[in-house]
């Protein structure tokens, strides 16, 4: 890539360096809030950037990403129910007592949302361009009216968490060890994507991205290549839908509108379309914007137009491409 | 080696090819030669198992192919330069070559990326370009450097040297004629009926979906009314 490295490593350093020391910076600041919006913000990057290994790198553009997120937060919130509840998760064919440890749910869910992407994807990825955005789009619909119908965990209203996931050593209801929690899922998810694009695996999807027959004519399946990279990515957004359930303590068919998948795309462009880091700068760039913005305007939207356009227009690999010095014919 | 018998094959509801037998010895070059939409690239797409067949059998040193999906033809040992634009201009020259690695034919001396390489000498100071930071000529040498690393059985080549400078396509030649002396089997379509009557042993002219003369090196070079007649030149 045709990025400075001096300025990228500059780049990822500084921000790496506010994120660590956050937590510190806020209570001196006297704003525990700060930790709630940073582990906000930490959780939609996550997502961001599982997005952006099949947008920016395997060139899928999906429309229904945030079905993945949904996913994993109504595992959280499905099991903490049954937990609350007393009652068994399944009693037919087995039966199956719920639980709120961390090391069973997260994984579960996590599992739960590749294996959902899997099959989404195995049908969607039979098409590509506009048909592959309408159809996963499609898909994310179809989950979002499903919770909406699920009357058992409370429908419309989604389901309250009565306490967040229970994790050993860790207590997750501290708002700055969930924000350590949040930051740790995140880097770790950033460091395998890294590794998954610049391994082998990662060049077939690349390199399918812009044109499959040629990659099949070296002899690779690329529809299987791309059904694993998109249910990593599955993984990836049902992984920020964990965090998501435990920090807000609430999950509901919001998570899986199609808007929702909306906003995870803008900060994949925000933050620029395959750089793997830039959709955590996308991420910070727009709840920051949301966050102040709201405070004077509710229509603070409106502004995010004109803003996207400058960036798509002037920073071609969005904000992350502009600071750290990104040349501009890379495809 | 590779073995064409009858083959057809349509876009759609348009047949383009109407029988085409077509044979290629071991070790040896073989060019399919003719005028503009004769239909040589729907035979290379044919063998790829790109399009499929309406008819006849493809064997590649015995088995047949022509059910198998892309892949798996290349896996068999099938190495293609494709026609128009053939890298992959998002990854760098060396991406595009380690994603080719392989040995699925099995040879006992297999290239590896230093053998493609010395074979394309100019390469080595682009590793780090991404593919659209190529010359032409470049991409053009990167492409049959690609097609070698996954150690292919049979090298095609669509119009490998088509609008290059007679420089760059005279290094392409020259890595054509190296591979030709390790005996690698090549299939070559290309305009240039001076440098394949040099480097190719048998030749093959096709007009309209149809092989209408086969013949040697030698027998084509004295034929001047053939050569005017079906490639005009
Ligand atoms: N994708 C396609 N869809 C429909 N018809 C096609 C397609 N590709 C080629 N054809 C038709 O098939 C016939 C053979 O074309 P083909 O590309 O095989 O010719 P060619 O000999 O490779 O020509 P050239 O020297 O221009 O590369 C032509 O009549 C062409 O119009
Ligand atoms: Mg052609």
């Amino acid at each position: 890539m045709s990025f400075s490295p001096f300025r990228r490593r500059l780049v990822l350093g500084t921000g790496l360096t506010i994120l660590l020391l956050l937590p510190a910076m806020a209570s001196f600041a006297g704003d525990p809030y700060l930790i709630t919006l940073f582990s906000r913000i930490l959780i939609y990057a996550l997502a961001a950037v599982s997005l952006d290994l099949i947008i920016g790198y395997g060139g899928m553009v999906s429309l229904g990403h945030a079905a993945f997120v949904g996913i994993g937060a109504y595992v959280v919130g499905i099991l903490s129910f049954h937990v609350q509840d007393g009652s068994l998760l399944l009693s037919w064919p087995f039966e199956l007592q719920a639980s709120d440890a961390a090391l069973l749910v997260w994984p579960a869910a996590v599992l739960i949302s590749a294996l959902m992407a899997v099959l989404i994807g195995s049908v969607s990825l039979r098409t590509s361009g506009l048909q592959f955005i309408m159809i996963t789009l499609a898909f994310a619909q179809m989950l979002f009216y499903l919770a909406v119908s699920l009357e058992a965990y409370g429908g419309d209203d989604g389901i309250s968490i009565w306490s967040r996931n229970r994790l050993p050593l860790v207590d997750l209801s501290d708002d700055s060890s969930f924000y350590y929690i949040c930051l740790v899922c995140l880097l770790v998810f950033l460091y395998l994507s890294h590794r998954l694009v610049f391994s082998r695996f990662g060049r077939v999807v690349r390199g399918a991205k812009q044109n499959e027959l040629r990659m099949q004519s070296l002899g690779f399946p690329t529809y299987r290549y791309k059904l694993v990279c998109f249910s990593i990515a599955g993984a990836g957004g049902g992984l920020a839908g964990v965090l998501i359930a435990n920090q807000n303590e609430f999950v509901s068919p919001g998570l899986l509108h199609w808007t929702h998948s909306g906003e995870l795309i803008v900060m994949v462009l925000l933050g620029g379309m395959g750089t793997l880091f830039g959709p955590v700068f996308g991420a910070a760039a727009l709840l920051l914007m949301e966050e102040l913005l709201s405070a004077y305007t509710e229509h603070w939207m409106v502004f995010l137009g004109p803003f996207l356009i400058l960036v798509v227009l002037f920073a071609k690999r969005g904000i992350y491409g502009w600071l750290s010095g990104a040349g501009g014919n890379h495809a | 080696m590779l073995k064409l018998r009858r083959v057809e094959a349509c876009y759609g509801s348009s047949q383009a090819l109407f029988g085409v037998d077509l044979e290629l010895a071991d070790g040896s070059v073989t060019t399919l030669l003719g005028r503009n939409g004769m239909g040589k690239t729907t035979v290379v797409r044919s063998i790829m198992g790109m399009l499929p067949l309406r008819a006849g059998v493809i064997r590649l040193e015995g088995r047949e192919i022509q059910r198998l999906p892309s892949y798996a033809i290349a896996r068999l040992g099938i190495g293609l330069v494709p026609e128009g634009r053939r890298i992959f201009p998002n990854l760098t020259l060396r991406e595009n070559l380690l994603v080719a690695a392989a040995n699925y034919a099995g040879a006992s001396e297999p290239y590896t990326m230093e053998h493609v390489l010395s074979i394309f000498p100019k390469l080595s100071d682009r590793l780090n370009h991404f593919g659209n930071q190529l010359s032409g000529g470049e991409q053009q040498m990167l492409a049959v450097a690609r097609a070698l690393m996954i150690n292919p059985r049979v090298l095609i080549l669509d119009e490998a040297t088509e609008g290059l400078a007679p420089l760059i396509r005279a290094e392409i030649w020259r890595g054509l004629t190296i591979l030709k002396e390790k005996g690698q089997t090549i299939l070559v379509i290309d305009k240039n009926i001076d440098a394949l009557l040099r480097i190719a042993d048998h030749h093959h002219i096709m007009e309209n979906g149809r092989v209408v003369w086969s013949g040697s090196s030698s027998q084509l070079a004295a034929d001047k009314t053939r050569q005017s007649r079906y490639l005009g030149v």
